[in-house]
């Protein structure tokens, strides 16, 4: 029982300008449910990927059952015996259940597939994992719970030595998630290795028997789940805070006038069955908390009229505004940076000054005709004060580095003066230089008197430069904490609150 | 001007021009009527039709969709202007002027149905038009009991057949047509509108615009200028007819590729489509001047129209290793 079958030694990874994973030391046992636990950011995807073939390591060596393990594909690392389900399911919906766990080796006889074998075999397998449904059924008429299962049964389907489970229980009801740690404890009686990576804490105690922690894509260590309680697991994930990063993080912050400038009440939107409500002051920064899938993208999206609303009201400057669009938002001074700029905030192939100019298009033309000279100036002036580095603005921004990118995005939105600015995920993606200029360029705006919502990831980030964080849990605001009381594992808490005592999702 | 800017520009319309100008060079080498004043004369009548509803189609291509029904609905709009037009109670001027006003209404009400179709329930352009093409076939028979109708008023006979200076006057119609478009795409905000949603709608959209009504609108304007061609046409033969017009959304359909423009919008200028329509219309009348046979015409202008979408996936990659 206390021989590794995996063993991880020393494995980075690197993208462009960014250090994904570094030195990464990792064993796993056999036949232990092995948990890995990190921020969103910290680098469990990436070693995933590694694992099962996907990405390549920078450096390091891996072994699988005492041999060398090195796989250049996926496929190379399914015919080692790794198997991994993945959070979105690659299955073919058209086709049935049996047809999907056999996918990639059907039984054959002769030129026809046998259809007779492929329904034992499935059927078979199927008992296994307790998937109670017809082998002919077509995948898409199935739960999710049941897709899982198809998908944990074709992992267990062929050899499998090691089963990676990527969050398996985020979209899961609580019964669902009792019947896969079934499954779980009965396959490791047989001999089942399994590595387990969840964000809800809890679950850890329910089913790993190890626990790795990793931080900024480097290892802060392996527990015995036993030896270590949620309030150890959360400060590990965490780690010390870098001061340096954030402008004026010991100057007084530039204080809120105290009006209430946004205010939204009971918003219901398509994704939660929750009332949303929190509101944003003149002069203020607001930080957005919450872990993926804690609807905080799809909340501020239903804000600014990017989604449906269901219900509920938004307020600005205490006038109750009909936003049903982004025309509508932006007409009323509500502005939202979204958090993929590729796809939802740039037009890629147009040039600079276009880029920046759409949203202020009214600005720059009479009678529909475009000024292009005042366009062109006032493009010239935003990238001048965002510090834009590209050769002129006629530069397709597809060319320009993503800091600069998301600059030209910053631009067009401050060129519209808009009185609420919500950021998503501003600084994901760019370099440290960048996120500093673009911390600048809020306090800037907050001067102006504008009120400002940051949604993101990066905690360390809120900390540093909010006045005062909301959080998020599964579709609901789960707490608020003002700038004196900010505490990583206080907001992290709330962060993780709702999605534990998560039987209230319907 | 450095290299890169001549290379890029090569890549452009002008290289799409040159081509022309080298095609044109070619025939009159080697078939000395080619360039003849009444043949060349001769090419302006034959390209008109085609470059007008080339505009229109440029604008719907430009936002990645595409218009089938353009050559049904010139028919239908023939048929409907042809009966106006010969309609005895009316006096002969308001006759033309109603008839002119009909095959645009025709027109654009048709381009209204199919953009608001494919907007309101996010159909493809593809799928909608389609429809369109069997449904304005089905009305134009309809409407003129399957009849072809002429005898058009004598003042507007000869209308059509007026040239100055060797240009004929529905070409000049054609390239006021090409002007005015080019001005809305590259001055307006509704042309920058254009290029930005066949680019990436949803950030037009999260900018703060109503992407659909643009959409739409090209669609409108798309059936406008068919409305028009359909004017041209009647100038042109002198007769309305439910059946002709059968191929000629794949003529504009071709004239806006061979022009440079993207199939999945963002991309492409009406300069391009007018030289696209000329390069067409060259072609056709040279190949014949040569005495190639009509079936070994079509092979020619089939592997052009490969030839421009093949160079126009190295045109994307070339501009950006250039830039």
């Amino acid at each position: 029982m206390e021989t590794d079958i995996l063993s991880i030694q020393n494995v980075s990874k690197s993208f462009p300008g960014v250090r994904a994973l570094s030195n990464i030391v990792l064993s796993v046992r056999k036949g232990e449910v092995h948990v890995l636990v990190g921020e969103n950011g910290a680098g469990k995807s990436t070693l995933i990927k590694i694992v099962c073939g996907i990405y390549p390591p920078d450096g390091g060596t891996m072994t699988l059952e005492g041999e060398p393990y090195f796989p250049r594909t996926p496929r190379e690392a399914m015919n080692r015996g790794i198997r991994v389900v993945y959070q979105e399911f690659n299955l073919l919906s058209y086709l049935s259940v049996a047809e999907n766990i056999f996918f990639d080796r059907l039984p054959r006889r002769g030129i026809r597939v046998d259809r007779k074998k492929l329904f034992r075999d499935a059927s078979e397998i199927m008992a296994r994992v307790g998937l109670d449904a017809d082998p002919w059924m077509p995948v898409e008429l199935l739960g999710v719970a049941q897709m899982q299962l198809v998908e944990i049964a074709k992992a267990l389907s062929s050899k499998c030595r090691v089963l990676i489970l990527d969050e398996p229980t985020a979209t899961l009801s609580p019964g669902e998630i009792s019947r896969l740690f079934e499954i779980i404890r009965t396959e490791k009686k047989q001999g089942l290795t399994v590595i387990y990576i969840s964000h809800h804490l809890k679950e850890i105690y329910e089913i790993g028997d190890r626990i790795t922690v990793l931080r900024n894509g480097e290892l802060v260590g392996t527990k015995e789940t036993a030896e270590i309680d949620i309030p150890h697991i959360v400060s590990m994930m965490v780690g010390r805070q870098m001061d340096a990063e954030y402008p004026f993080m010991d100057s007084p912050h530039p204080k809120p006038t105290g009006e209430p400038l946004l205010e939204v009440k009971g918003l219901r939107i398509a994704s939660s069955s929750h009332e949303i409500s929190f509101h944003l002051k003149k002069g203020e920064i607001l930080g957005i908390s919450g872990l993926v899938g804690s609807r905080r993208t799809e909340t501020v999206r239903a804000v600014f009229g990017a989604d449906k609303k269901l219900g509920g009201s938004v307020s600005l400057e205490g006038r109750r505004l009909n936003v049903t669009s982004p025309k509508d938002a932006v007409r009323e001074g509500i502005c939202l940076l979204t958090e993929d700029r590729k796809s939802q905030g740039l037009v890629l192939d147009m040039p600079v000054d276009a880029n920046i100019s759409l949203a202020a298009l009214d600005k720059f033309s009479h009678f529909g005709l475009i000024d292009k000279k005042a366009e062109r100036g006032a493009s010239q002036r935003m990238a001048g004060e965002l510090a834009i580095k590209t050769p002129s603005m006629s530069q397709l921004v597809r060319n320009l580095s993503g800091g600069n990118q998301q600059k030209t995005v910053l631009a067009k939105w401050i060129l519209r003066d808009a009185k609420v600015l919500i950021f998503d995920e501003p600084t994901r993606g760019i370099d440290v230089g960048a996120k500093y200029e673009i911390y600048l360029l809020l306090w800037r705006l907050l001067a102006e008197g504008k009120g400002i919502m940051i949604v993101s990831s990066d905690l360390n980030e809120l900390i540093g430069i909010c006045h005062r964080i909301v959080v998020f849990s599964g579709g609901a605001v789960s707490g608020e904490v003002l700038r004196r009381d900010f505490e990583q594992e206080r907001i992290l808490k709330y962060a993780y609150r709702v999605s534990h005592e998560g039987s209230d999702r319907e | 001007m450095n290299t890169k800017r001549i290379v890029y520009l090569m890549l452009n319309e002008a290289g799409i021009g040159l081509v022309l100008v080298l095609l044109c060079l070619l025939f009159s080498y080697f078939v000395p009527a080619f360039a003849s004043i009444n043949n060349i004369s001769n090419i302006f009548t034959q390209i008109s039709i085609n470059t007008v509803i080339a505009v229109g189609m440029t604008f719907v291509i430009l936002l990645g969709g595409i218009d089938l029904s353009v050559g049904s609905v010139l028919a239908l709009c023939t048929v409907l202007a042809g009966l106006v037009i010969t309609n005895k109670s009316i006096p002969v001027g308001s006759a033309i002027l109603l008839a002119v006003l009909a095959s645009m209404a025709a027109g654009m009400a048709c381009g209204l149905f199919n953009g608001w179709v494919c907007e309101r329930w996010k159909i493809h352009s593809f799928v909608v038009t389609l429809g369109m093409l069997n449904m304005a076939r089905g009305a134009a028979l309809q409407v003129s009991g399957s009849r072809t109708i002429f005898s058009f008023p004598r003042a507007f006979n000869a209308f059509g057949t007026l040239s100055y200076f060797g240009i004929p006057v529905i070409f000049m119609m054609a390239i006021l047509l090409v002007a005015v478009g080019h001005f809305i795409l590259e001055k307006t905000v509704f042309g920058r509108m254009i290029y930005a949603i066949g680019n990436n709608e949803e950030a037009v959209r999260l900018s703060g615009h109503n992407t659909k009504v643009y959409k739409v609108a090209a669609f409108v304007i798309c059936g406008a200028t068919v409305g028009m061609a359909a004017v041209l046409y009647m100038l042109r033969l002198n007769i309305a007819s439910p059946i002709l017009g059968t191929g000629f959304e794949l003529s504009a359909i071709a004239a806006v590729v061979i022009g440079g423009t993207s199939m999945s919008g963002g991309k492409g200028s009406l300069i391009g489509t007018l030289f696209g329509a000329a390069i067409i219309g060259v072609l056709n009348n040279g190949l014949l001047l040569l005495g190639m046979s009509d079936f070994a015409r079509q092979i020619v202008t089939g592997a052009i129209i490969v030839g421009a979408v093949v160079l126009d996936t190295y045109r994307a990659t070339l501009s950006v290793m250039l830039s």
